[in-house]
């Protein structure tokens, strides 16, 4: 309850919330609303909103409105895979270094860093290349380049908790280390993680498409980046092509940014009003 | 000599960078799935078996793992990034060609965003809550929302298509202009749209980085004390808030630049910008991995370099650090 309050205290929160719960919903129940295959043919190509069709169609004919309703099914779950793996990645990574310190802990750290000294982007356009591009390689690269913060996180949470007492006191009591991160440690470094974890899954859904769009994402599957790409050549005769989807990227991406920032004030009541930006 | 040890220090985190850096390069390649031979010929029309064996010679790909690395390595740091398979031309010449281009793009956005974006958040954060604080921090916080590419689309349909203020797309017009300062005209006129767009989001960033780091700051003792002190309001705020909020902003400003060339390639492909991003673009259309390989080798060479750079500017900025390491 108490959590619950302190999130609604944040009026933009509570707006990101409503939104984003109206974008799920409509994700998870696309085939109901425009029951037809956003990848077929559905009128004259070209046709401005409007008339038949609300949103207008490309310039193939297909119907833009089921574009984006479909698109999002994407575009969350791309968002949602791609940070669960680099959460994956980057805690298991942070609590042994966190946790064990010393040379394994150094060890870590260079290899996080270099990770992160890489030019994230151009590394995901060059593994999704050579991976051949579709939905798996989007996700893997995705998650290749995002998890060195979570790890940088993990890392600073395991190493302040390692030396608390509760964790000595189990360490003494011959637990297990790996029973001693997973259901002491963790619990405990678990909420800053979440709200970093939920910014995650923002940025995710911007690089497929900033991917898509480049024409790397998946060719049989309809994405927002990849209508807005697809359309770069009449865009100017055809606003509608390249408005909608990026309307609905944009306001996708606010939308869990603003709850990220409500699960911080609610979360981390101490860092409230601070600005999470990942590097 | 302090200064020293941190120079050579510096040297030997560098090179043991570029060095990964390389060997990664060198791996990538190889993660493709079937004969890197093939991959490096490309797909179309390239593939025949008498140019498929020039090219595991040329590559040495009929040599062990182990032999193929140190060679490669060896290229790399003579610069000798190979050939691409389409041009027929050395890899490096081609980026260097493009590099002063997206120099410009990202060094024209960097400096624009880093001027503006710590201005406003720092005014708004003198008057926090007030109705110009609100406004930016929702404008701020929509463009962290909004696709680059996206941006630079709308900027075109309104500037170019609509109003007919600046050209769309480019660096040149179509027909050279005469005299130095009339071409200099003509290439301001067409960076003007692409760098804002790249800007834009950095712009987001530094209002909201700059506002939190000041308010964060401005709770601190000795701010108080200046206060106390009876000094000017705007005199606590610049020399006091604003001089130790600044250095998470050179922190992240230094991580950002070499980035900026990812950016690059979104906003030269939407500006057609004939730089390294517009030439990763078309290598990535032509499965011209041999390029693109150089392509990412080069821009994270700049960010091992802005890196050092940062460093060096934070020493500057916060003696505290120097004395630390």
């Amino acid at each position: 309850m108490e959590f619950l309050k302190r999130f609604a205290e944040n009026r933009g929160a509570v707006v990101g919330a409503i939104a984003l719960a109206l974008i799920v919903v409509m994700a998870i129940t696309a085939p109901l609303i425009v029951p037809i295959d956003p990848m077929s043919t559905r009128g004259r190509p070209l046709l401005p909103p409007g008339g038949e069709f609300a949103f207008g169609t490309d310039m193939l004919g297909r119907d833009v409105l089921a574009g984006i309703v479909h698109g999002a099914r994407i575009s969350l779950m791309i968002g949602l895979i791609s940070t669960v793996i680099a959460a994956a990645i980057g805690v298991s990574v942070g609590a042994i270094a966190g946790f064990f310190g010393g040379w394994i802990d150094d060890l870590l750290v260079r290899i996080t860093e270099f990770f992160q000294t890489i030019p994230s982007f151009i590394f995901a356009i060059l593994l999704v290349a050579i991976m051949t591009p579709g939905l798996a390689s989007i996700v893997t690269a995705i998650a290749v380049v995002t998890w060195p913060p979570i790890a940088r996180l993990a890392r600073s949470e395991f190493m302040g908790l390692r030396r608390r007492e509760f964790v000595e006191a189990a360490v003494l009591s011959g637990v297990s280390r790996f029973r001693i991160i997973v259901s002491e440690v963790l619990p405990n470094a678990v909420s800053p993680l979440i709200v970093m974890g939920s910014l995650m899954i923002a940025t995710a859904i911007l690089t497929e498409s900033a991917l898509s769009f480049l024409g790397l994402g998946d060719p049989n599957r309809i994405s927002w980046g990849y209508m807005i790409g697809a359309a770069r050549t009449v865009f100017r005769q055809a606003w509608w092509l390249s408005v909608f989807p990026g309307l609905a990227i944009a306001v996708t991406v606010l939308a869990i940014n603003l709850v990220g920032e409500g699960l911080n004030d609610a979360l981390n009541p101490h860092l409230k009003g601070r600005v999470r930006i990942q590097t | 000599m302090p200064q020293l040890g941190f120079v050579l220090q510096w040297v030997v985190k560098a090179l043991a960078v570029v060095l990964a850096i390389t060997i990664l390069n060198f791996f990538l390649i190889r993660l493709a799935p079937g004969d890197p031979a093939v991959v490096m010929a490309g797909e179309a029309g390239a593939a025949d078996q008498q140019f498929l064996d020039q090219v595991r010679r040329d590559f040495g790909l009929d040599q062990p793992l182990a032999v193929q690395l140190a060679t490669y390595v060896k290229n790399v740091l003579t610069l000798d990034l190979g050939q691409s398979f389409r041009t027929g031309r050395p890899v490096a010449d081609m980026i260097f060609e493009r590099l002063p281009a997206t120099l410009l793009l990202t060094g024209t956005a960097y400096v624009f965003a880093l001027i503006v974006g710590p201005l406003l958040g720092a005014i708004a954060a003198m008057r926090p809550r007030s109705v110009f604080d609100s406004l930016l921090m929702v404008v701020a916080l929509v463009f962290y929302a909004t696709p680059i590419f996206w941006v630079g689309l709308l900027l075109i349909l309104v500037f170019s298509v609509q109003l007919g203020w600046l050209p769309p797309f480019g660096m040149q017009s179509m027909i050279p202009v005469k005299g130095a300062l009339a071409g200099t005209l003509d290439v301001i006129r067409h960076l003007i749209l692409p760098a804002v767009t790249l800007g834009l989001f950095y712009i987001a960033v530094y209002v909201r980085l700059t506002r939190a780091s000041m308010l964060e700051t401005a709770t601190l003792d000795y701010v108080k004390t200046a206060r106390a002190k009876g000094l000017p309001e705007w005199r606590v705020a610049t020399a006091h808030i604003l001089r130790t909020a600044l250095i998470p902003i050179i922190t992240f400003a230094g991580l950002q630049a070499g980035h900026l060339v990812g950016g690059a390639i979104v906003v030269e492909t939407v500006f057609a910008w004939p730089g390294i991003g517009r030439l990763a673009f078309d290598a990535l259309f032509q499965r011209d991995y041999n390029l693109l390989l150089g392509v990412f080798l080069i821009s994270a060479l700049m960010v091992v370099f802005f890196n050092m750079v940062t460093d060096i500017v934070l020493r500057i900025a916060d003696p505290r650090i120097a004395g630390r390491a």
